[in-house]
């Protein structure tokens, strides 16, 4: 029950974060401690040098102590990338901007050598990319070594041909055979030209600079938007350099932003809207998983928290469930994106909704600011508000109107609040009335929630009724979300019942005349089990209240059966019923000794055959004498006797194959024995009979 | 007094019949002996059937039609041997002899097996 309840707050959650009330919270402890686990350095080291930096960086914008000591191997791998001859431009940007960080010693020759390949390449670049990481590296080289001179005389032509490589719909291309627009590109375009503002001297021209301020706002033109406010870049096409999820391209984009904000005086006329969307996209990622998404995340919400002229206000509520039982009170927190507090400002309660209903009441209720956790606190509820789901619209204040200009808070913001509490139960009794006259034959009060055991007995002409009351913790109607009945009869089919109300009181009226042909006849004995729930309810429960014995009359011909009752999937493994086999009756045997008996009355013709033979007298005279026939003759009869012994075996015992094979032999042996005796004796009965 | 004439007649018909049995040749009485026990078996082994029921009938069948078959290749063998027998004058007897013992050998392989 605890389960479903739960169930119920995230299924709700999960609704009330796709409509327009999501609350988003800023950076707090988990992004630092993932920040720690996801930059965990490998062998002294975080991997290349883009690594390196991004891992750095975040630390930084978070504000966590270098727990690892790998400064002594990266600033020897900055040296190594500064010196070698062999290094891309990309490797050279990297080394700087981690050396930005860890400040190492870096050697002035090797200096002058990248500035003076820096300058070459800015010089010979074409695509968007060579301008970036020139530009990017004369500008890294500026900040960390004064000394050295990297002013840009042709800063107007460089400028134009950045801007060459611009689209009317605010996106920039790669390079110009390349037709491929991105937001990615647009904000790699908008640093570069950012960089170039800083380092021209003489300044830029301002008409150019005003083209630019048009750019930025066509790129805003192209963000895309959720329901709720929250705004971002994405990519419509996937371009040659794979997918650019919406993070790092809308990372790209802000950081370009932020840094043609800084580099310029003028004011860029952001749209605070979008701003503010752009900070709850990236806080609403919540706590990305890889370490490159953790970087963009963090390193695009410093630069928003940076933007010198619509720093966007983040207000945030560490609980939306508020127990009117337990007298919690609501509270508000209004920081930056990264945590910060905010300038001094009030956040007052505007508006009410009723969640699921156009139901508003206008409050304007100021929250009163807890200086010691920095929390402004709705410390009464208003009055008209009971235990339900409310959508809470904020607004911010500031006791300083100047930061109006420069703070980005969003006008009215809309949070899903949830008022819960514990409902009373009275008056709870169960009944059984005379179906005719209605007067009460069996009454019972009920515990609710509490351990119920009623015993009832009904027969189809009575009806029973179960009445009990709700109210919430302030004395008003509730109306839960489920209020059941449910009825289950001893062999497992079960029918519910919505439990209806007027007002506080609840009341359902069975009455089983009408209901017999639904039960499907069955009588005996029928479990009572009511639930009454709600999201906001905290003391939902789900009881047995006992069993009614219903007797009804007996089912007609043609009555619906109950529905086949599931069958308990484990018995499916279990053990299956014997089967008890039926043999066919063997056949009567005869008796032993009649078999017996027979066996020698067949044996006796033999015998008499033997008898008569001996009568008759036959002779032995015309078997041969000499050696050679005779044995032939001896041979041929005990071939015969062979195959009758061959019989005999094979009816013991051997199979026809086996018979065959060694017949085939005998009877190839007899045949030429035979052949001899015969043809033998018949020459001698002719040569008789000739003489 | 007919009777009596036909009781006379009969002996005398016995009798004629078994003085001219008496002059057969002794190898053809053998071969006569060994049939008539062979139809002996097979009505011994019939009564018992009718006994006792055709429990096993292949058995049952084996065994008479072993009996009947060899008094049917002794009765052919009888007549081939039979010197008075125009037709077979010019086989010898131990022609007929040898085909007797060869179709014995293959009927009581075909019995055995069939016994079961």
């Amino acid at each position: 029950m605890a389960r479903d309840f739960g169930f119920l707050i995230l299924a709700v959650l999960v609704l009330a974060a796709t409509c327009e009330s999501a609350v988003v919270s800023p950076v707090s402890e988990s992004h630092r401690s993932a920040a720690l686990e996801l930059f965990s350095p490998a062998d002294g080291s975080y991997g290349s040098l883009e690594e390196t930096y991004e891992a750095l960086k975040t630390f930084k914008v978070l504000g966590i102590e270098k727990k690892h000591d790998i400064r002594t191997s990266s600033c020897a791998s900055v040296a190594d990338a500064l010196k070698s001859t062999s290094s891309a431009l990309k490797d050279f940007v990297d080394a700087l901007r981690v050396n930005s960080i860890l400040k190492c010693e870096l050697n002035s020759e090797a200096v002058r050598g990248i500035q003076s390949k820096l300058k070459d390449s800015l010089n010979g670049a074409n695509s968007l990319i060579d301008f970036y990481y020139s530009i990017g590296g004369l500008v890294l080289l500026k900040e960390q070594i004064s000394e050295v001179d990297v002013h840009l005389g042709d800063a107007d032509r460089i400028f134009r041909s950045i801007k060459a490589l611009g689209q009317s719909d605010g996106r920039w291309r790669l390079s110009s055979n390349n037709p491929e627009s991105s937001n990615n590109a647009a904000g790699i375009a908008l640093e570069a030209l950012a960089g170039v503002i800083s380092l021209a001297t003489p300044q830029i021209d301002n008409s150019l600079i005003t083209t630019l301020k048009n750019d930025i706002l066509k790129l805003f033109d192209g963000i895309e938007r959720y329901d709720d406010g929250t705004c971002y870049f994405d990519e419509k096409l996937v371009g040659a350099r794979g997918h650019q999820s919406p993070l790092s391209s809308s990372a790209s984009v802000v950081r370009g932003i932020a840094a043609i904000a800084a580099a310029t005086t003028e004011t860029l006329n952001l749209p605070g809207e979008k701003i503010l969307g752009l900070a709850k996209f990236f806080l609403g990622v919540g706590v990305p998983g890889s370490a490159h998404d953790l970087y963009h995340q963090i390193d695009a919400l410093s630069c928003l928290e940076n933007i010198r002229e619509s720093t966007p206000l983040i207000l945030s509520l560490p609980a939306t469930v508020i127990s009117v039982t337990k007298k919690d009170q609501l509270k508000v927190r209004a920081s930056t994106v990264l945590g910060s507090p905010a300038p001094t400002l009030s956040v007052r309660l505007m508006q009410i909704f009723v969640s699921g209903s156009k139901d508003a009441s206008v409050i304007d209720q100021k929250l009163k600011f807890d200086a010691a956790s920095g929390m402004h606190v709705l410390e009464t509820l208003p009055k008209n508000i009971d235990v339900g789901s409310y959508i809470f619209s904020f607004e911010v204040i500031f006791h300083n109107p100047e930061h109006k200009k420069t703070y980005v808070s969003g006008g009215r913001t809309r949070v899903l609040v949830h008022i819960t509490g514990v409902i009373k139960t009275d008056n709870a009794e169960i009944v059984i009335l005379d179906g005719d006259r209605g007067s009460v034959e069996t009454q019972k009060k009920l515990k609710l929630p509490g351990d119920n055991a009623v015993a009832l007995s009904a027969n189809h002409l009575q009806k029973l009724r179960l009445s009990f009351d709700l109210s919430t913790p302030f004395g008003n109607v509730f109306k839960p979300h489920q209020a059941f009945l449910k009825l289950r009869h001893e062999s497992g089919v079960d029918h519910i019942f919505l439990v209806g109300n007027s007002g506080k009181k609840f009341e359902i009226i069975l009455d089983f005349l009408g209901l017999v042909e639904k039960f499907f006849y069955l009588s005996g004995r029928y479990d009572i089990q009511l639930t009454v729930g709600d999201a906001d309810m905290e003391n939902s429960f789900l009881q047995p209240l006992g069993f009614v014995e219903l007797d009804l009359p007996d089912a007609p011909e043609k009555a619906t059966r109950p529905p086949p009752q599931a069958v308990d999937p484990y018995s499916r493994y279990g053990p299956k019923a014997e089967i008890s086999h039926i043999f066919r009756a063997p056949e009567k045997r005869p008796a032993k000794e009649l078999s017996l008996a027979f066996l020698g009355l067949v044996l006796v013709p033999f015998f008499g055959f033997l008898a008569g033979l001996a009568q008759l007298g036959p002779n032995l005279k015309n078997f041969p004498k000499s050696t050679v026939p005779s044995t032939f003759a001896i041979l041929f009869h005990l071939g015969i006797a062979a195959v009758l012994a061959l019989y005999a075996l094979f009816w013991l015992k051997l199979d026809l194959f086996t018979t065959l094979k060694a017949l085939g032999l005998l009877g190839m042996f007899l045949m030429f024995v035979g052949h001899k005796t015969l043809s033998h004796l018949a020459s001698t009965s002719s040569k008789l009979k000739s003489v | 007094m007919g009777k009596s004439a036909t009781t006379r007649d009969v002996h005398a018909l016995f009798h004629s019949l078994r003085s001219a049995y008496a002059a057969t040749a002794n190898h053809l009485k053998i071969i006569d002996l060994y049939i008539f026990f062979a139809i002996a078996t097979a009505l011994i082994q019939v009564a018992y059937m009718a006994i006792v029921g055709s429990f096993p009938f292949n058995s049952f069948l084996s065994g008479v039609l072993s009996c009947v078959g060899t008094a049917v290749l002794a009765v052919s063998l009888r007549i081939q041997v039979n010197k008075d027998n125009k037709e077979f004058k010019d086989l010898p007897p131990e022609r007929a002899f040898a085909d007797f013992v060869l179709c014995n050998l293959v009927l009581h392989l075909v019995i055995m097996n069939f016994l079961g």
